[in-house]
Order: C-alpha cells, then sequence, then structure tokens
C-alpha cells in the first residue's frame, strides 16, 4: 500500500492532535505518583510540642530531647560558658544573630529567653548532622589552643559556641535553629510552640 | 553480526533436533547464540584487562540471587519494636544469627557490593588504557556510564537499609546535599525523604528503589550496553578494528569466536574472582571496616551522629570532592558548589568519546603525556577516595583541593593536551604480547 509521495493532511492532523492528547494523559498521570512521594497526612501531623522538665539540669550540662523527629538540646550554661560569648563576636559568622534562625524573643546576646538556659536544635545547618560537645577548652577536647568550647559537627568540621553561633568560614551557613519554645512554669519548657498571645 | 542473519536449524531427524527446529521456528534461539557467542568474533588479543566485563555480569548476578532471598526475612519497617530496636536493623540481625545460612547470604550480598565497585572501576580503567570509548563505541560508553550512576543509586540506597548509625547519618548528609539546589532544593529533599526527616517513610521508598525500580533499570542498561557492544564490535588492546580486515568468508582475521575461547578463558577469571571473592566474604567480611562500616552496628539514633561519620569506600573520591570545594562563588554558597562539583566529577566520564582527540585509541601508540597524566589522574583518584575516608581536617582540605583540580583539568584540558602527544605508528593487525 503505497501513498505515492502524498500526505494526506487531514490523517497527519488526526495523528498530531492524538499524540498531543495522549502525552497530555500520560503527564498528568504523573500526578499522584509524584503526590505519593510527598510526606504523607500522618507526616504532617505529627511534630506535637515537647515538655520537658530540666529542674534536675545541673549547670554545665546538656539534655537532649526529641523533637520532630529531630535532637533539641537543652544547655544548662555557667557564667564561664556565658562569658566566652561576648569574646567571640569576631570569630562568629552572624554574632548578633541576624539570619533569621530564631524566633524574635531569642535574637539576644545569649540567643536563649533565660540567659544560662539555651534551647537548639542540634542539627548543622550545613548538611544535617548532629554536631558533638567539645565543652572543655583548647587542647583537652583535641581542639585548637584557642578553642573556648562549644560544639563541633563530625561531618565537616562546622564548629558552633555555646550560642550556637557558627565560627566564620566554616561549611555550615547559618547558626543553629533556635525552636519556638516557652517557660511553663520556672523548671519546665515546651518546646515547639510560642507563647500563647505572645 | 546482528541477530536474525543466521539459518533456521534444520533438523537432523532426532527428537532433540526437531525440539529445536520447532523452537527455532518460533523464537531466534539459534540466531542469539551464534550472533552473541558461538559466532560472535572477539578480538584474539585480549589480555587480563578483559575479565572484568564478564566478572560484573557475574557479580550482578549474584547481587541479584542473594538480594531476592535476603527479602524474604528483611522488614524495612524503623519503627521500634517491642525490645527497643527498629523493626529494620533487627531483621538484619535475625538473618545475621537467626536464619539458617541467613549470615552467608548476606556477607554475599555486602561483599557483593564492594566487589561490584572493585570490578567495574577496573573494567572503566581497561576503557581508559586502551580508548573502549572512542568511535565507534561512543553509545556502549554511555550506556556503561548510565550503569555506573545506577550503580551509585542502587548501593546508596541499599546503604540505607539495615537502619544503623552510618546508613542514618550517612542518607541525612546525602538528602540534605540536594536541599543546597538554589529555589527548589529544600522542598526537593522533603520529596526525597517523604518525611521532614529521615525516617520511616524514607526507607520504604528506598527499599522499593533498591530492589524493584534501579535493578529493572541496570538490567535494561547491561542488556543495551552488551547489544550495542555486540553491533560494534569489541575494541583490543591495540585498539585495531579487526573489522577492517576481513577473510573471503567475511570473517574477522584477528576474531575468534566468543564461544568457546573467550567463555573459557573467563572461566579462569571467575574462578580466580571467586577465590578471592570468598577469601573476603569468609574471613575479612567487613573489609577492615570499609565494606561495613562500625557505627553500622549500631541502631540508627536520629539525636546523635557517630563521632567519624564517612561514606562507604567506593563514594569517597566523589565524596572527597565535594568537601574540597569551600568557596561561595556567584552569591550561591560553597555547599551548592560542592554538590556541582560532585556531580560533574561522576557525570564528566560521559563526555570522554568527545573531549579525546587523540589519533590512536591505545595506551600502546600513544605517548609520554598521556601515560604521565593518566597515571597522576589515577593517583589523584586514590588519594581523594584516601581522604574522603577520613575526618576533615586543613591539610586534607589542601591536598583534596589540588587533586580535585587535576582531576578535573585532566578531562576538560583533554582536547588540547591529547593531539599534542607523540604518537607510534598503529600496527595494521593485533599484536600478540
Amino acid at each position: 500500500m503505497s501513498n505515492q509521495g502524498k500526505v494526506d493532511c487531514g490523517r497527519r492532523r488526526l495523528v498530531v492532535a492524538t499524540a498531543a492528547v495522549g502525552g497530555a494523559g500520560a503527564v498528568a498521570a504523573l500526578v499522584p505518583f509524584v503526590s505519593s512521594l510527598l510526606p504523607s497526612e500522618r507526616a504532617k501531623a505529627a511534630g506535637a510540642p515537647v515538655e520537658v522538665d530540666i529542674s534536675k539540669l545541673e549547670p554545665g550540662q546538656m539534655m537532649t530531647v526529641e523533637w520532630r523527629g529531630k535532637p533539641v538540646w537543652i544547655i544548662n550554661r555557667t557564667k564561664d560558658m556565658l562569658d566566652t560569648l561576648p569574646k567571640l563576636a569576631d570569630a562568629v559568622a552572624d554574632p548578633k544573630s541576624e539570619k533569621n534562625q530564631q524566633p524574635a524573643y531569642a535574637q539576644n546576646d545569649t540567643r536563649s529567653i533565660k540567659p544560662e538556659i539555651m534551647v537548639v536544635v542540634g542539627i548543622c545547618t550545613h548538611l544535617g548532622c548532629s554536631p558533638s560537645q567539645k565543652f572543655k577548652k583548647g587542647a583537652e577536647e583535641g581542639m585548637p589552643g584557642e578553642w573556648l568550647g562549644g560544639f563541633l559537627c563530625p561531618c565537616h568540621g562546622s564548629t558552633f559556641d555555646f550560642a550556637g553561633r557558627v565560627y566564620k568560614s566554616k561549611p555550615a551557613p547559618t547558626n543553629l535553629e533556635v525552636p519556638p519554645h516557652y517557660y511553663m512554669a520556672d523548671t519546665r519548657i515546651l518546646i515547639g510552640e510560642d507563647k500563647k498571645g505572645a | 553480526m546482528a541477530a536474525g542473519n543466521f539459518e533456521k536449524y534444520k533438523s537432523d531427524g532426532s527428537l532433540a533436533g526437531n525440539a529445536l527446529e520447532w523452537l527455532d521456528a518460533r523464537f531466534p534461539a539459534t540466531s542469539m547464540w551464534k550472533g552473541h557467542l558461538s559466532e560472535y568474533y572477539a578480538p584474539k588479543n585480549f589480555n587480563f584487562w578483559y575479565f572484568f566485563g564478564s566478572l560484573a555480569l557475574l557479580v550482578l548476578v549474584i547481587q541479584i540471587v542473594t538480594g531476592i532471598f535476603l527479602v524474604m526475612h528483611y522488614k524495612p519497617d524503623a519503627a521500634v519494636n517491642a525490645n527497643g530496636v527498629p523493626v529494620a536493623f533487627a531483621s538484619v540481625e535475625y538473618i545475621m544469627r537467626d536464619v539458617p545460612g541467613g549470615w552467608l547470604i548476606r556477607y554475599m550480598h555486602s561483599t557483593g557490593a564492594s566487589a561490584f565497585f572493585i570490578v567495574v572501576y577496573l573494567h572503566m580503567f581497561r576503557g581508559l588504557l586502551y580508548g573502549s570509548y572512542r568511535k565507534p563505541r561512543e553509545l556502549t560508553w554511555l550506556f556503561g556510564v548510565g550503569i555506573f550512576l545506577c550503580l551509585m543509586g542502587e548501593a546508596f540506597f541499599g546503604y540505607l537499609l539495615p537502619w544503623g548509625q552510618m546508613s542514618f547519618w550517612g542518607a541525612q548528609v546525602i538528602v540534605n546535599l540536594f536541599s543546597a539546589i538554589p529555589i527548589i532544593g529544600p522542598d526537593l529533599s522533603i520529596l526525597i525523604r517523604g518525611d521532614f526527616v529521615v525516617g520511616d517513610a524514607t526507607l520504604n521508598r528506598f527499599f522499593s528503589f533498591h530492589v524493584i525500580a534501579f535493578p529493572l533499570v541496570l538490567i535494561g542498561l547491561v542488556a543495551a550496553h552488551v547489544l550495542a557492544l555486540h553491533e560494534t564490535g569489541s575494541n583490543n588492546p591495540d585498539g585495531v578494528e579487526i573489522k577492517a580486515n576481513k577473510d573471503e568468508n567475511g570473517i574477522p582475521r584477528d576474531g575468534i569466536p566468543f564461544h568457546p575461547y573467550y567463555t573459557v578463558k573467563d572461566i579462569v577469571g571467575v574462578i580466580v574472582f571467586l577465590m578471592v571473592f570468598s577469601a573476603v566474604m569468609f574471613w575479612a567480611p567487613e573489609g577492615g571496616g570499609y565494606f561495613l562500616e562500625t557505627p553500622n552496628f549500631y541502631p540508627a539514633d536520629p539525636l546523635k551522629t557517630p563521632p567519624h561519620i564517612a561514606p562507604v569506600w567506593y563514594f569517597t573520591p566523589f565524596y572527597s570532592i565535594l568537601r574540597a570545594v569551600t568557596y561561595p562563588l556567584f552569591g550561591l554558597d560553597a555547599k551548592f558548589w560542592g554538590v556541582v562539583a560532585m556531580g560533574a566529577s561522576v557525570v564528566i566520564f560521559a563526555f570522554l568519546p568527545w573531549l579525546d582527540r587523540s589519533p590512536v585509541k591505545s595506551i600502546r601508540y600513544r605517548g609520554p603525556i598521556y601515560k604521565t597524566l593518566l597515571t597522576i589522574f589515577v593517583i589523584c583518584f586514590f588519594i581523594l577516595g584516601y581522604l574522603g575516608t577520613l575526618s576533615p581536617s586543613p591539610m586534607g582540605e589542601l591536598v583534596s583541593q589540588i587533586c580535585s583540580v587535576f582531576y578535573f583539568a585532566f578531562f576538560l584540558g583533554m582536547p588540547w593536551w591529547s593531539r599534542m602527544d607523540k604518537f607510534s605508528p598503529v600496527p595494521d593487525r593485533v599484536t600478540m604480547k
């Protein structure tokens, strides 16, 4: 069966139209598959606030609680630890916490509501590892001599001070995140919610 | 040499002969057998380096068979069981301790993963030695690069499944890499994880990719790789086209049938390979902490990163390139450019057929420039691989930067330096060294 070089234009248009409609249908069929990859309703609903009792947290100690699958650190900072913060103003990348990594009530010199109690998400802002404690000064922690204490991310070497501020020229782009939180009582913190009406 | 040019089988009257004639009339049985094996003419001068293609196929079979049996006992579930251990982690322990022979099947699979990369890296190095990627085999090479990418995905997804500490934090870091892409990055990483953190949703989809999606694509690519190779015919250590010199029957004078000559030769390779493979599997299945990393013997803990995390050895050269990028550029973070450099360091292999402009294929007839640069390239690859297993340090960073620059210079400078070399004359026929 030969067309002898003649093209049936009507038939060709029909073929093109059919292919276009079929193609659009195939693309539309992707929608349910791609959307099934998104977080499920259950995953979105998870992440209820966590209540923490810090009455047993001694000065110089740190505790870790899980909130939305992430570690949240609560550090009871000693006066020594707090005294290191102003000294590091030139060494850290964002000393005044100008980047939006904390609620407004934690945008201060200690990045906290109460000066001694630090509440911070223990996930490095580089690639999501959890930094390790390097609380002692200098070589005792295997750090350089001028080290004043803080955190070291084991994955790519970012360092943070006792307020979760990242040192300059490190892979992590921003300070550690301070989660929304408030004091329900003197030694009880609710992590994951701002104070109602505040 | 394509299948279909062969006569259909005629029965000799025996029962078996009749059966084969019946089959051959309905299925290209003899033409496939002849086209790909008994009358596929491969150059007669294959050397040691030509073992690794068939060995890669063997490891693929090992991985698929062991994988099928592992899936019968493994459970992709991040929930914590009554003993406080994640179900996925516990099911791997169960395979290791309670399933009869389970430990052996699991070690075959984990050793097989590393063996796969060793064999594939040597197979790729063969391509670099003898110019196997050059015209007319560009497409074979491209399918090969596709196989390599697929294999990396397969290995990455598979490493999450035991749900150990290294599984968890390795996946956390790699998925977060995608969040470095401007604008779409953060949403893309959520789409990959299926949750805001690496969790049960991530484990389940990685399981699906590891056991269904990627193996299917991998098998398809392997078939395409072999079919494309058999269309053009194999290259050889001299880089001479054997099809340019055929006898009166149209058979290359320097070719010998793949079966029985190379099937038998490859059996020798298989035996030696299986000896080494078994030695590792029985005596050092953890590969000194390189094949199975120590932190992976602890269940995943989302609250605590192990003090030292590193990818498995076969990813470390590319991981080092990622870490070597520490400067922001054009207003984008170093993190983003690190990801770009890492991706480029793998994908750049695909461009080799067009980057190499030398008039000869094989290193045997190339001059000192290629020999020197290829040697430095391999040394850089090893140094990058070694540094990627270490914790970050200022010295390591500097060395990995130098090696990364050379790595890219090797490829990007190739259009110029590959032409400048001093070449020796290529013989008309293959040589038997």
